[in-house]
């Protein structure tokens, strides 16, 4: 990679920084709390946490649903909440996302589903004939090509869903619990299916529960508590050791200690 | 061109996949334009009834005995040309008299003049009562001083026609009436096709938000819904019209043979009173669209 060498060009700017951004919901609940972080182009990462921690406010906050109450979001070196709101289109033509429930168009076929995000940006019709055949093929949804949504597995309807998110072959792809209501064998899948869209080169952000896949892959995880950064780590597990994640948790709270943007370290290693 | 051919094919498609909601639009409209269709010719003919009683409007002109021939015929001349003037009517002493007669049931009172006691006049009839003191500013504009002064020496007196003011309220309230039930009905057809388009629209709501975050702007979204609500309001208006046309063939077109009370209902053209619904129906039922997909469209 460009980055490793000391006398090329300057690096691209990460794919996304997050500078000490908070985000506050109607009502006052803090969603995120001061984070910071830094993703660079090709990486794969997990985002874990429990429930309500902010990991979907993390998603929303790229896609600029949510605008943050402090700080910056900036995706490819630009700060998405400086951009005109005509242009957040533009913006969300170059993130694929996946989520939970699917979000297919519920009238239209596997098909149209997928051509549909080819067709904002205006892809002529033969590039798009060319193009949504090959990327069923590549999900493995080839045979299916003409079903309606409700005519699939669940399963099914996600490799719809990845197919879509990738078909325009975005820079970054988020994806917010993609497998949360799968069985696991139909999850080992999906998750398969985002490790070769992230070996295209593809930054990909997965948001899960499943501790199994995060330690099997052994990638960056980043983990949140209570809208905070309080683990990120290279090659890191789903959870550290019990004993030291708790006194992480208890440190964070306590002293207000952000444990964001330490790429590589573990807490238990910096202790 | 190509993204017109595609907007198309979206609108065809949910019209399609939604049946019921777009059906329960399409007889709403329908059910509308019959209304107003049928209204419309009502009021209109019941406004010209009003007419008939407007035509008896006038002002009387009075004359001075001693006005000579040239003057009366100088004078009817410039009064004609007034604007808002009909008609102008020459009444001389002698047939003011035999009008008088004629009213009169006790006729030996006349027996007992001498001599023919009435002025001549002139009996101006108006276009629209509205436009009585306009007509009066004409015949007796005012001087330097602010006094109306008559345009001719020849004329006496200028008098309002009897029942002209009393006529001029009763039909200025019927106006108004009619005004007001026209005003209603296009205020609660405006709800009930709005809302029906917004129940339409907000089942669709989850699919704009898909759209929206696949990266489609406003317009790419907007545009068959607009399509949709223009095909919706064609329909709605097509039904009603063909109830409409089948109905005057049946019912009105027989009766008007026999009955010249129903002549009225010729009196609004047909094919205009269909032409404006129709494209009312559509861009009432387009603009409903548009506008109540602003409020899902908000980021
Ligand atoms: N629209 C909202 N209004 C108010 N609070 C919200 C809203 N969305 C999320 N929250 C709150 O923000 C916190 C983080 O939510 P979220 O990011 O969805 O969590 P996660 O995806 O990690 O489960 C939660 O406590 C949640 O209750
Ligand atoms: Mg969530």
């Amino acid at each position: 990679m460009e980055e490793s060498h000391a006398h090329t060009r300057p690096s691209r700017p990460p794919i996304v920084e997050l500078n000490d951004v908070t985000v506050v919901y109607p009502g006052g609940h803090v969603g995120l709390e001061r984070v910071s972080m830094k993703i660079d182009r090709g990486e794969f990462i997990f985002l874990v946490g429990p429930t309500g921690c902010g990991k979907s406010t993390f998603i929303k906050l790229l896609l600029r649903d949510l605008e943050p109450a402090s700080g910056s979001v900036m995706v490819a070196g630009k700060d998405i909440n400086e951009m005109e709101r005509s242009k957040v289109p533009m913006l969300r033509r170059r993130i694929g996302t996946v989520f939970q429930d699917f979000k297919l168009l519920p009238n239209r076929t596997v098909y149209d589903n997928v051509a549909y995000a080819l067709q904002v940006t205006g892809t002529p019709r033969a590039e798009i004939k060319r193009q949504v055949p090959e990327i069923l093929r590549m999900v493995g949804l080839g045979a299916k090509i003409h079903n309606y949504p409700d005519e699939l597995s669940g399963g099914e309807q996600q490799r719809v869903s990845v197919a879509r998110a990738f078909v325009s072959h975005p820079p970054l792809l988020l994806a917010d619990e993609p497998t949360g209501n799968l069985d696991p064998e139909t999850s080992i899948g999906i998750m398969q299916l985002l490790y070769r869209i992230n070996r295209t080169g593809t930054t990909v952000v997965v948001v899960t529960h499943d501790r199994e896949m995060v330690d099997k892959m052994r990638r960056r995880v980043v983990q949140l508590y209570d809208g905070r950064v309080i683990r990120d780590q290279s090659a890191g597990l789903y959870t550290t050791d019990e004993s030291t994640e708790e006194f992480g948790v208890r440190v964070s709270n306590e002293l207000g200690v952000d444990f964001g943007d330490h790429d590589g370290d573990d807490i238990g290693a910096a202790l | 061109m190509s993204r017109f051919a595609f907007f198309l094919g979206e609108a065809y498609r949910a019209l399609r996949r939604n049946a019921a909601p777009s059906i329960a639009a399409v007889v709403t409209i329908a059910v509308t334009v019959l209304l107003v269709g049928v209204l419309v010719p009502v009021l209109d003919a019941s406004g010209s009834k009003t007419n008939d009683v407007r035509n008896q409007l006038e002002l009387k002109v009075f004359l001075f005995n001693d006005a000579s021939k040239g003057e009366i015929n100088s004078l009817q001349n410039r009064i004609e040309g007034i604007q808002h003037v009909e008609s102008v009517e020459y009444v001389s002493p002698a047939q003011a008299l035999k009008i008088l007669e004629q009213r009169l049931e006790d006729k030996s009172l006349l027996n007992e003049l001498n001599s023919n006691p009435l002025p001549p006049a002139f009996n101006v009839k108006l276009d629209d009562p509205d436009n009585l003191e306009s007509v009066q500013a004409a015949l007796s504009p005012p001087d330097s001083t602010g006094k109306p002064q008559p345009i001719s020496s020849a004329i006496d007196d200028i008098v309002t026609g009897e029942q002209t003011q009393a006529i001029r309220s009763v039909t200025g309230a019927v106006k108004i009436m009619l005004l007001a039930i026209a005003v209603l009905l296009g205020i609660a057809s405006l709800f009930l096709i709005g809302n029906t388009i917004r129940l339409s629209i907000y089942a669709r709501r989850r699919e704009v938000e898909v759209m929206q975050l696949v990266g489609a702007t406003n317009w790419f979204i907007r545009w068959p819904f607009v399509i949709e609500g223009i095909v919706v309001g064609m329909l709605g208006a097509g039904i009603a019209v063909g109830i409409m046309v089948v109905a005057k063939a049946i019912i009105v077109d027989p009766l008007s043979d026999d009955l010249t009370l129903i002549d009225n209902f010729n009196t609004i053209a047909f094919g205009p009173l269909i032409a404006s619904l129709v494209i009312g129906a559509m861009a009432l039922s387009a603009l409903g669209s548009g506008v109540t997909l602003r409020r899902f469209l908000r980021i």
